[in-house]
Parts: C-alpha cells; structure tokens; sequence
C-alpha cells in the first residue's frame, strides 16, 4: 500500500509535520479526556438504568475531539449515532447528549449547525453532500462533514454520495472512522479493496489514510481537506485508522466475536490519550499529575450536567405531535386528544 | 387566460417559481437540455442554467438524499423522480430522513422539499413505469402527498408545495399530463394542501378519486345523470392529510359512496377512506362503502393493462350494487 501510506504526525514512524500549536494541542487533549469520561460515566449510568442503549465512542477520542476542532462553526456536521464528541467539540452541550441517550429528542441545541445523528447507516452521506453544495450555491465559507464508520462503506449511500460529490465538486468531507467492527463483522467483510482511502480514486476526489488515533494527524488531515474543499478542490474521502476498544452499544457483548488479547494494544501503547499526552508531557505543558485532575473534573463536570438532566420536566406526550409538521394537522391533533382522554372531537 | 394542458402548466408555474426565488432548484434525470422525459421542464435550462436546473448522476436515493441536504442547508430543491415505479431506492431517504429530520430535531432542522414525478398507467409504457404507490408515502408520518387531476390544480398545488415548509410529495398523473386544456391563470396562486375539491356536486351517491381516476369518475358520472342520477365527484387532489372534512360532508349527504383508485386494493387509501367515512357519516350510509381498485398484482405489462385498470364498466357495476337499498 505504498500509494496509501499513513499520515501521521505523532511517534516515530511520523511522516509529517506538526503544525498543531501546544495550546490547540492541549485543548484537544482535555476535550479528548473530557469524552472518555463522559463515555464512562454515561456506561455507568446505563448499567445502573438511568440512560438508555448508548454508543460509547471509547478509543477514537483522536478522531472525534481531532477532526472536530478542525473546524468552523459554519461547517455543517453530519454524524453518526457515535459522534457526540465531534457535536460537542462544534457547540452540542453534553446535556443534550445526555437526554439523546435518555430517550429524547434533544440531540442538537441551539443553531449549531449539525444534523441529528443518523440511526441507519450511510443515509445521511447524500445529505452532506446536499449541504456543501447549498453553502456553495450561497457563497459561504463553509463545508459539509459527514462522520461514519467502516461498515458504512458497504453502503449504496456511500456510492451514490461519493459520486455525487465528485460529479458536483461539492465542499464536502467525508470522515470514515474504520474502527475495525461493524458490531461483530470485521472491516475484512466490508470489502475486498487493501484500503478504504483508495475507494477515492474512483468518485475523482481525493483520499487519504490518517492514523486515527494521532489526533494531531487527525486535525491537520481535516483541516487540509476543509482548505482543499473551499478552494474548490472539492470532496476527501479520510479514513482514519482506530479501533473501537468498547461495545458497538451497550447492548453488544465484544466478547462473542473478538478476544481480549487484541485490545492490548489499543488501549497500551495505542490508546489515543495516552499518545497525545505522552507528546504533551514532551512539550513540557503536561505532567502525568494533570491527568488525575483533568479526569476528576471532568467527573465532576458530568455529575453535574447529568444531574441538571435528570432535574428537567419528563417527556410530556404534546411534544410527540407538535413537531412533526409546521402545522399541526387535524389528525394529528385529534391523536393526541385521544391519548390525553379529552373530549374526542372527531366523534362529537 | 392560456388554455394550457397540465404539462404546459406545470411548465409554466416551474418558469414563474424559478423567476421568483433564487433559491428554488430542478434537479433529476434528464431535467436540463432535454427538458425532462415528459418536457416539463422545457426551456428551463435555457433560461436559467445548469447550475439551478441540474441534470444528476442516475440515482434516486442520491437524488432525494442530496435534495434533503440542500433543503437543510438554504435553499428549494424540486427533486424529480423520472417514474414512480423508479422511486424505491430513494423511499428510505423519505422513510428515515425527510419525514423525521423536523421531529428528531426538535425543530431545529426542516425540509422543505418537493418531490416531483409522473405516476400512474394508461398509457401502453414499459413494465414498471406505471405504478400507483401513494399509500407507501401516506402512511409515512412527516410527508405531505398530493395529486393533482387537472391543469389548474396541478399550478396551484406546485406553487403550494414549493412554498411549504414541510417535504411534499408531488404526484403527477401521467395520462392527464396532455389530456385536455383548461384556464389556467398567471402568476402566482395556489391551491391549499389537504383540501379535496368537488369536481361535480350531486345528491345520490359520492364518488371519491384522484389524478386521472377522476376523469373516470366524472366521465361515468356523467353517463349516470342522462339516467336521473346525480352522482358527487370528490376529488381528493391532496392524500396526505386526506380531507377528513369534506369526505363526511358528503358521504352524509349523500349517503352511498364508492371509492376508485389505480393502486392494488390491499392496504390501498380506500381502505383508510372507507375507515374515516365510518368515523364522520356512519349513521348516514345507506349502503356498504364500495371500491374499485387496480388488483393485489405486479402492474402489468401493457397487454393485460385494461383487464388491471379501474374502468367504466367496474365503477357502474359498483354503483348499481351501492345503489340498490
């Protein structure tokens, strides 16, 4: 795979400049230790019934914070259900991701520009690509990212996405997090092809292979590929290399398909965190004594914005009807008098 | 006033709206140079360009998908489907995303998106470019679905579509793109979604159809009035929301109805149809509710299309049984 070589910037086998500054650098590594232990903590509360199924994005901390921060806030961010990092980093407060995984319909907040996390796999691609031509057509700097996994590239979406893309020379960024498994199926069945990068080459945009858990590497891919894209480079296909070290869900159990000997080095000399910290402490802006802090305030963080949550009104059966069209339609109205037990006014 | 067919003024209302607002778009198959398969879009690239009238890869999930992220992002994106019977890959795009986007963000994200093709048979075409399937869409929570049967409906119902903040649905019958002209006017007006339309009052019985079904219907109700029998024609031009309203209003009136569509009958609107008359005019009917549908078969290829068809014959033999007391 000489022609898809890694793109890294951390480590020995680097083969690219860092132009990440230590402040920036320290910055995603907080909001890369603040995700792990949102993702821990919101675990926890799974097991103890207080949330709902949850996607934990456990191990690609580099590639969520990473290309997130790459950003600008008039980017559109289109993602999967396991991107509540990469929302968080663009302007989603916790909070919101919280009620996502308590049942509710709060996964967006005020007008950062995001789509809600697309459940099915690959739909949302052609939305993206909808999105980058409209700020195109609207002379805004500003693309469209569209955040997805290996198994995505299976696909017909990600076909007519990538195509679609190329035809149109949309601003367009498609970031596909291969973390090995589509729940229990290794990225081998996925496809035949050495590399997903590669798939690129046929849609006539560029791709390129990152280390996944180099958030350095991370950034400066997106970031490279944003510049590209509002210059009228049009779309990258990015495949960043990193593996998912917990469940698909909480309702996966890893251990059916895969040993716990593979984990060793994702989450030893892999493991996203460790490596941006390592190269922080060599900076000399870290000290391993911050991690136990940062953690605890992270914790402390959480504990609150989860509280704050659980301190809101409960879901109330109105809001099920009222936003499903602009107006609400008679039928509609007449389905919630019915559930609410009042007088019926389709019978009277 | 122009005397225009329905493709004239649909044509016509695309040129208007395209004038009008910048942000309005066409994008399908074959829309640009060609002008579309159906020419409603003649001369529209002409006069505005490729990049507002954009010719697409041959993809209708893409088409739909990328429809939904332009609509998101600012502007009216019209997507065409060349035929309905091509809409399946792009349903999940309107299952999964433009029927859900406004409720799963609470709001924060709408579609306003018309989808437009040419549905429906009679016209002696290829296998599968005939197909009637509304009833995927209607039952689909967060779409809007309307047919227009006439060229005055078919303006009035596009300029209300494209001016909808919800995604619609917009259904074009393919056997009255060209049959028959009428009035229609310039400019801007429109026809309201979810209202039905009475294309002949009468008192005996009520006919309910929509898109080229209600030529049927009027035909036959006509053939029925030389014999002293009035018969109402409710066209119901929107199907989601169907116009609960006006279906009571005249089934109480007249207390015997039939229902006709092309579409296979199992899980097809009239059932629903059949179900809202027992909810606003049972105490009024006077007989069973009836219905003359296409049957629980592929469309099929145009030799046995008249034996599938709703035709004359099937909707008087249903009419003299929902006639009797």
């Amino acid at each position: 795979m000489e022609a898809w070589p890694i793109y890294r910037v951390m480590g020995d086998e680097a083969n690219a400049p860092n132009e990440v500054s230590d402040d920036l650098a320290l910055r995603i590594y907080k909001d890369m230790v603040l995700l792990r232990t949102f993702d821990e903590k919101t675990l926890n509360l799974q097991h103890q019934g207080r949330v709902g199924t949850f996607a934990p994005s456990l191990g690609q901390e580099a590639t969520e914070i990473g290309s997130a921060y790459a950003l600008s806030k008039q980017d559109w961010l289109v993602p999967s259900y396991r991107d509540h990092g990469a929302l968080y980093v663009h302007g989603v407060p916790f909070e919101n991701v919280i009620l996502f995984a308590m049942g509710r319909a709060g996964s967006l907040a005020g007008d950062v520009r995001a789509l809600p996390s697309s459940i099915p796999i690959a739909t949302h691609l052609p939305h993206a690509v909808g999105l980058a031509m409209a700020m195109q057509m609207q002379g805004e700097q500003a693309i469209a990212i569209a955040y997805f996994g290996d198994g995505g590239t299976s696909e017909g979406d990600f076909h007519e996405a990538l195509n679609f893309a190329g035809v149109f020379k949309a601003p367009v960024v498609f970031l596909c997090q291969n973390n090995g498994w589509a729940i229990s199926v290794p990225v081998s069945r996925q496809t035949g092809s050495p590399t997903l990068a590669q798939k690129a080459v046929a849609y006539g945009i560029s791709g390129i292979r990152v280390d996944g858990n180099d958030a350095l590497a991370v950034y400066q891919a997106v970031k490279q590929a944003r510049e590209r894209a509002l210059s009228g480079g049009g779309a990258t296909l990015i495949e960043a290399i990193t593996y998912r070290i917990g469940p698909h869900t909480t309702a996966d159990d890893p251990t059916r398909y895969r040993s716990s000997e593979d984990l060793v080095p994702w989450k030893g000399e892999q493991d996203p965190i460790t490596r941006l910290g390592r190269y922080l402490e060599k900076q000399g802006i870290l000290a391993e004594s911050d991690l136990d802090q940062l953690r605890q305030e992270a914790r402390d963080w959480i504990n609150q914005a989860v509280e704050a949550t659980e301190a809101l009104p409960p879901a109330n059966a109105a809001e099920m009807f009222e936003h499903v069209y602009s107006v609400m339609p008679p039928r509609l109205a007449q389905q919630l008098a019915e559930l609410e037990g009042g007088a019926d006014p389709w019978h009277s | 006033m122009a005397q225009l067919n329905m493709v004239q003024a649909l044509n016509t209302a695309l040129h208007e709206l395209f004038a009008a607002d910048p942000r309005v778009l066409l994008m399908g198959e074959d829309v640009g140079k060609n002008g579309g398969v159906f020419r409603v879009s003649e001369g529209l690239f002409d006069q505005f360009g490729g990049t507002r009238v954009i010719d697409t890869p041959l993809a209708e999930s893409g088409i739909i998908g990328t429809a939904i992220g332009l609509a998101v992002g600012g502007m009216r994106p019209i997507a065409e489907i060349q035929f309905m019977g091509f809409l399946y890959p792009g349903l999940d795009q309107l299952f999964s995303h433009a029927g859900r986007l406004r409720a799963r963000s609470m709001e924060r994200v709408t579609v306003p998106l018309v989808v437009r093709m040419p549905y429906g048979g009679g016209i002696r075409a290829p296998e599968q470019h005939a197909d009637s399937a509304e009833a995927y869409l209607t039952h689909t929570p967060g779409l809007k679905v309307v047919v227009p049967s006439t060229p005055y409906d078919a303006k009035g119902l596009l300029y209300a579509a494209v001016e909808d903040p919800d995604p619609v649905i917009f259904l074009e019958p393919i056997r009255m793109y060209r049959l028959g002209r009428m009035e229609v006017p310039e400019g801007r007006f429109t026809v309201p979604i979810g209202q039905a339309r009475i294309a002949r009052e009468g008192q005996d019985l009520t006919l309910i159809s929509w898109g080229a079904m209600t030529h049927l219907a009027l035909t036959v109700a006509e053939d029925w009035a030389s014999r002293g029998i009035s018969i109402e024609v409710l066209d119901m031009r929107t199907l989601a929301p169907l116009d609960r309203e006006a279906i009571g209003r005249s089934v109480a009136k007249t207390g015997r109805c039939v229902i006709v569509h092309e579409a296979p009958r199992t899980g097809g609107l009239a059932g629903e149809i059949t179900a809202l008359i027992m909810e606003t005019a049972f105490w009024s009917l006077k007989a069973p509710v009836a219905r003359v549908t296409g049957f629980d078969v592929p469309y099929p290829a145009y030799a046995w299309e008249d034996f599938y068809m709703p035709n004359a014959e099937r909707l008087t033999k249903a009419i003299v049984d929902t006639l009797k007391d």
